[in-house]
């Protein structure tokens, strides 16, 4: 968010980079919207790393982190070092167009796969000091997993694909049903228990999906673009529901998505393009965009 | 209406005491449950996957049948020269034993060409086998991925298709070894008269039918083992990569 004043009619301004021309008198002010926008920026920065300096509250941190991937002869950079510090109890998105990287930052975070070089700390802990064993065990109890193409099993009904990972966890087989229908219940799905997933409909297979994640009690939720399958109103119901589960137990939740409209509930926005963060947005400074975009569509 | 605040802090309290600490497991009977379920519903592969040790199994359990029949006959018949033996002897007092070393060589002969056959049926049944097993493994990739996010560890991975392949082999090698003796026993009933299968020698006969159980139920584990380790051990994300 940046405050700018028309050169031609002293015009207060507020914007986003969305609208470079004077609304009173038309002028051009694209350079000076472009100034305005880099020291916000440089600000919000400083702002973070003040952040970073006075709490050691991350449950996350990411420390120059970089992923190449091997195609034969050809190597495709998917992260180009990535510095990130995730606070407990936050509710983070990921912001990029296809391509810049998410997934594979997903990937490094949830402990899905390993990073070129660079580390990935949850709760202060390497991940690349884990064994496979105690890798398995994060995945687990700490960690819930949501994705784009929901990724049931298909065999299984809603309550067993929520009870699996508590199977994993070693849970009593009593403790277990009450649990999934206690979670399935949450999601608004307790009267779907014994579907299959083909039997659900994309928006309740998701819901499936968020009770599956909440299975062991995780401090994370990872969801890599948890609505793009889904159509708008499904997708926004799905946001809804993770914030409120985010802020209900203060469930840390790192969401990728390439959807702006999916972005107003988040504490932090995380912008990645080509591997690398371009910019990292605040609450408050979301919340006027979202105003604006509100006021846009409204006007 | 249901207060979603206060089921979310249900939902997601930390019940660390009552846990079981640092464990993962994944326990047989779930192990047995989950594979029962894969193999019911993919019916179709499954019986793709059963087919190759119906047939291996049946070859198998035809000639040992055939094996037993055989062996039933030439005693019936050794025992029916020595009783002309013995009557000629008694008539001719004249010793008389019609070509007895021949008899064992081809017997001989016989059983060591069956062995051959028994062991190139198995090979095929084998590879056949693991070909599918393959098959099936590959299909479910993306699944074998998202198992691990939910914290499963190779070797359930392994355990779940294990079980699979051990319950195809053991279905598959029943219905084999069901073909294969009751086509061996209707030929050479056939053949050397009806009151053969009351000639036989039923330990020995259920005995083979039992090994050919064990050796189809082996094999089919044997055959999945190289599928089931390599899924298991595809890093998670490469898993969940897999578009199928
Ligand atoms: N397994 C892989 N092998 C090769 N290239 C990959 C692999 N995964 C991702 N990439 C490449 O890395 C880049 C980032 O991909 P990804 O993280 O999936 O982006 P996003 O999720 O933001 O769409 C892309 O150029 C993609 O083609
Ligand atoms: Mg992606």
């Amino acid at each position: 968010m940046a405050k700018i004043k028309c050169d031609k009619c002293s015009k207060e301004i507020e914007t986003w980079g969305v609208v470079t021309v004077c609304p009173d008198c038309g002028a051009d002010l694209q350079d000076q919207v472009r100034e305005a926008e880099r020291v916000t920026v440089a600000k919000a920065a400083e702002m973070v790393k003040d952040e970073s300096a006075t709490t050691h509250e991350f449950i996350v941190r990411t420390r120059g982190l970089t992923k190449v991937y091997k195609m034969g002869e050809v190597e495709v950079p998917a992260l180009r070092g990535v510095d990130l510090d995730i606070r407990r109890g936050e509710y983070l998105s990921i912001m990029g167009p296809s391509g810049s990287g998410k997934s594979t930052l997903f990937n490094m975070i949830g402990g899905l796969d390993k990073p070129s070089s660079g580390s990935c700390f949850i709760d202060e802990v390497d991940l690349a000091q884990l064994t496979a064993f105690e890798l398995a065990w994060l995945r687990c109890r700490k960690i819930g997993y949501i994705f784009q193409t929901f990724n049931l099993i298909p065999v299984m009904t809603a309550l067993e694909n929520v009870t699996l990972p508590m199977i994993f966890a070693g849970m009593s087989s009593d403790e277990m049903l009450e649990r999934g229908r206690m979670l399935l219940e949450l999601v608004g799905l307790g009267d779907r228990l014994n579907h299959k997933p083909f039997e659900l409909s994309g928006g309740q297979q998701q819901r499936v999906a968020i009770a599956r994640a909440l299975a062991n009690s995780p401090s994370i939720i990872l969801a890599d673009e948890p609505t793009g399958n889904l159509d708008l109103v499904t997708g926004k119901e799905i946001i809804a529901l993770l914030k409120e589960l985010n802020v209900g137990s203060g469930v840390t939740i790192i969401s990728a998505t390439h959807d702006l409209k999916m972005i107003d509930v988040s504490d932090r926005v995380v912008h990645i393009r080509d591997g690398q963060i371009e910019r990292i947005e605040r609450r408050s400074e979301i919340e006027l965009q979202v105003g604006r975009l509100g006021e846009e569509e409204a006007g | 209406m249901i207060n979603v605040r206060e089921l979310a802090k249900r939902a997601t309290e930390t019940r660390a005491e009552e846990r079981l600490g640092r464990q993962i497991s994944l326990p047989w009977a779930a192990a047995v449950n989950i594979a029962i379920r894969n193999v019911t519903i993919r019916l179709g592969r499954a019986a793709i996957t059963a087919s190759g040790v119906v047939l291996g199994i049946a070859f198998l359990s035809y000639i040992w049948t055939a094996k037993v029949c055989q062996d039933a006959i030439e005693h019936d018949l050794a025992r029916k020269a020595r009783i002309a033996e013995i009557e000629q002897k008694a008539a001719e007092g004249q010793v008389i034993v019609p070509g007895a070393e021949e008899a064992a060589e081809e017997a001989q002969a016989r059983a060591a060409r069956q062995s051959w056959l028994v062991v190139m049926s198995l090979l095929v049944c084998a590879v056949g086998i693991s070909n599918s097993m393959l098959m099936s493994v590959t299909e479910r990739f993306r699944e074998i991925g998202t198992m691990k996010c939910l914290g499963a560890l190779d070797s359930f991975i392994v355990r779940i298709f294990l079980v699979e392949a051990l319950l195809i082999g053991l279905l598959g090698s029943v219905v084999g070894v069901v073909l294969g003796h009751l086509g061996g026993l209707l030929m050479y009933s056939w053949r050397a008269g009806w009151d053969l299968p009351a000639k036989i020698s039923w330990p020995a006969m259920l005995t083979y039918l039992a090994a050919s159980v064990v050796i189809g139920a082996v094999i089919a584990l044997l055959a999945a083992i190289l599928p089931a380790v390599r899924a298991a051990q595809m890093p998670a994300a490469a898993a969940l990569r897999s578009e199928i």
